[in-house]
């Protein structure tokens, strides 16, 4: 093993997790951590049964539902059968094989990228994975966390382990001052219209940087949630003190002695000073403004200030049709300022931004406003404690003073598999993760932006810059 | 999952980078608990209008795209989501290769889990792949995995690369738990040191 040399996070989780290397460079790698969900599990169980192998450390695992389930009362079931049938599903399989779980009605549901970090479940120097590529959320406390197949899925329950060749590694530096109105979606989104979104295909990208090392966890977690949209294979930062003092006292990180015997092994994790990055990017913060994608994918991203590319600049031909395909689908005129676009729907949530910090910035900017009329707007946390925390704290009220709806914890219009979505035509303003066409569902029409921006479009009802209204 | 050795078929021209799995299969039919019968709604929003009739600019749409198993695209193609419902979906409509210049990881990743090859070329030699998959009843090519060819219609032969452990795995139809059983003992002694080395790390239970 390449001790001797500097290594990076990454290096160093990787090789202390690696437990067979074969000649041609693939290793069996070992899983710390295995988050389940109902859309992505039904036919690993079933290969389980069908080899007659077992789920071999329970004790690695946790499963949740969240992609599914409505966010409107529960107490009844879920009235939609294909929904209901892949919930139940995996009731029966959490059941069979052993696995801990939290049920739709335990308040501490919610999406398992919120939960896991939430629970403690989510430690430094873990590896982590799900059947879902957001699992690179994760990262932020500085674990190799990524999202897998169903096959691997079976893999990992069957083996707690993965074939995998390790990754390249990239740092994506920060620097400087965050300006006002600036949030951590805004560094995403910005690094992701900078390097694109094949930009960290095949590697891990390392957020490093002082403007990443100022984030608050939840920042972290919203910057490692999107490097999957920059194609990387996961991200990465650096744990430290911020890290330690959120993961202290979560029900299932260590306690007390054992607390400070993981605090001492997580402190050797950080990148030498002298590791060597195969690619590195560096951006100043100060040059960062709200953005807001108008496209569909996140590569498609502009400050606010903006207007709409016109696809006949691009001299490339398959870019120019593409970027024409993105403007009709849109709906969108070249040239047209982005603070233009009226929105139908704005929808804050997701494990971007569906963490309680996302909803104390969208409760104090809605304050004493209103939803502007005709605009459906809702809020929807990321899980049941985020719910309970918030409500705690009166912000429901303000929200619902302001004619936002408040929901139950889940997935809902991230995706649109339960009965959140838009209509044809619909445009939102959503602080998820994916623009692609149909995400929210068919013929919707996705900006990408902050909880801040997504409260400022609330309140007037158009695209808007939100250092106006602060 | 099935062996892939050589395949000689029709190969459908997709011409469009950053190919989402979303396009590949919509997230309103990742409600399945199967593995089989997403070919249907492949490419749905491509494929279908709204009512549900046929879309008839859409390749696969068309003779003889209709039955083609060999799909040319550009870049970044299955990017997003780890939906393995994407490799399904193609898997099931009969899709067994895809070739493009590059790959979403995850994407790549699951393809091989399914008997379907992954072919990463470079772009020239895509565009020309491509033009083949455009003379309609002659699109066909041979892809020859254990040579590692793709065979033109003019009989010219593209030489690609492939991992030789997959490459291994694909021509021998293996599965790979069962490759990584072959490893236990070593994944039990892993274990041991943990809990030894780790001692401060705990498990969940609820
Ligand atoms: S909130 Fe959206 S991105 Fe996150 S896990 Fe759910 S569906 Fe995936």
């Amino acid at each position: 093993m390449p001790q001797d040399k500097p290594r990076t996070l990454f290096d160093k989780v990787w090789d202390s997790h690696v437990v067979e290397r074969l000649p041609d460079g693939t290793c069996v790698l070992y899983i710390d951590r295995h988050l389940v969900h109902e859309v992505t599990s039904p036919q690993a169980f079933d290969g389980l049964r069908t080899a007659g192998r077992r789920v071999r450390r329970p004790e690695a695992t946790l499963a949740v539902v969240d992609h599914n389930i409505p966010t409107s009362d529960r107490s009844q079931g879920i009235a939609e059968e294909e929904s209901r049938i892949q919930v139940e599903t995996l009731e029966s399989n959490v059941a069979a094989f052993g696995v801990p779980y939290f049920p739709v009605l335990d308040p501490r549901q919610g999406i398992v990228h919120i939960v896991g970090p939430e629970q403690g479940v989510s430690l430094p120097g873990m590896t982590i994975v799900c059947g879902d590529s957001h699992t690179s959320t994760h990262g932020a406390l500085g674990a190799l966390a990524f999202g897998i197949g169903t096959s691997e899925v079976e893999h990992v329950l069957a083996t707690q382990t993965l074939l995998q060749k390790p990754a390249k590694n990239m740092l994506v530096r920060v620097d400087g001052t965050l300006p006002p109105g600036c949030s951590a979606k805004d560094i995403v989104l910005a690094i992701i219209g900078r390097i694109g979104t094949a930009g960290g295909n095949g590697h891990v990208i390392e957020f490093g940087g002082e403007t990443i090392r100022a984030l608050d966890m939840a920042g972290r977690m919203t910057v490692c949630n999107m490097a999957i949209e920059a194609g990387a294979r996961a991200g990465l930062i650096a744990p430290d003190e911020t890290t330690f003092a959120y993961i202290d006292g979560r029900p299932f990180a260590p306690h007390g002695a054992a607390f400070d015997a993981a605090v001492a092994h997580w402190r050797t994790l950080p990148s030498d000073a002298d590791a060597v990055y195969d690619r590195v990017v560096t951006l100043d913060a100060a040059e960062i403004a709200p953005m807001v994608t108008w496209g569909t994918s996140p590569e498609a991203v502009l400050p606010i200030t903006g207007t709409v590319p016109n696809p006949a600049d691009e001299p490339d031909e398959a870019r120019r049709a593409q970027l024409q395909r993105m403007v009709e689908y849109m709906g969108l005129i070249p040239g047209q300022k982005l603070t233009e676009l009226v929105v139908d729907v704005v929808f804050v949530g997701s494990c971007t931004n569906g963490r309680i910090e996302d909803i104390r910035v969208v409760a104090q900017l809605v304050q004493g406003r209103r939803v502007a009329p005709g605009v459906r707007a809702m809020v929807v946390p990321g899980s049941g404690l985020v719910k309970q925390q918030a409500e705690a704290e009166g912000l429901d009220r303000i929200l619902r003073d302001a004619g936002f709806e408040w929901r139950e914890a889940g997935c809902s219009m991230c995706l649109g598999m339960n009965p959140d979505k838009l209509t044809p035509g619909q445009r939102c303003a959503s602080t998820s993760n994916r623009n692609f066409e149909g995400r929210q569902g068919p013929g919707g029409r996705t900006h990408l932006l902050s909880p801040a921006m997504a409260a400022a479009a609330a309140v007037t009802g158009h695209l808007t810059d939100v250092r106006e209204l602060v | 999952m099935d062996a892939f050795t050589t395949l000689t078929a029709i190969a459908a021209p997709l011409p469009m980078a950053n190919v989402d799995t979303d396009k590949i299969i919509p997230a309103r039919f990742l409600k399945t608990i199967k593995r089989t019968g997403l070919g249907a709604n492949l490419f749905d929003t491509l494929r279908y209008e709204a009512d549900g009739r046929e879309r008839p600019d859409f390749v696969l749409n068309q003779e003889p795209y209709r039955r083609a198993q060999i799909l040319i695209a550009y870049e970044n193609f299955g990017c997003g989501s780890s939906r393995e419902h994407a490799p399904w979906a193609l898997l099931d409509f009969g899709i067994r290769c895809v070739i493009a210049p590059d790959f979403a990881d995850i994407f790549h990743n699951n393809t091989f889990k399914n008997g379907i090859l992954p072919i990463r070329l470079p772009r020239e030699l895509c565009d020309l792949l491509m033009q083949d998959a455009r003379l309609g009843d002659n699109a066909r090519l041979t892809v020859d995995l254990a040579a590692q060819v793709v065979v033109r219609p003019n009989g010219a032969k593209v030489h690609f690369e492939i991992d030789p452990f997959r490459k291994h795995l694909l021509l021998n139809g293996l599965d790979d738990i069962g490759q990584t059983l072959q490893h236990a003992a070593k994944i039990d002694s892993y274990e041991a040191r943990q809990r030894q080395e780790k001692s401060w790390q705990p498990g969940i239970a609820i």
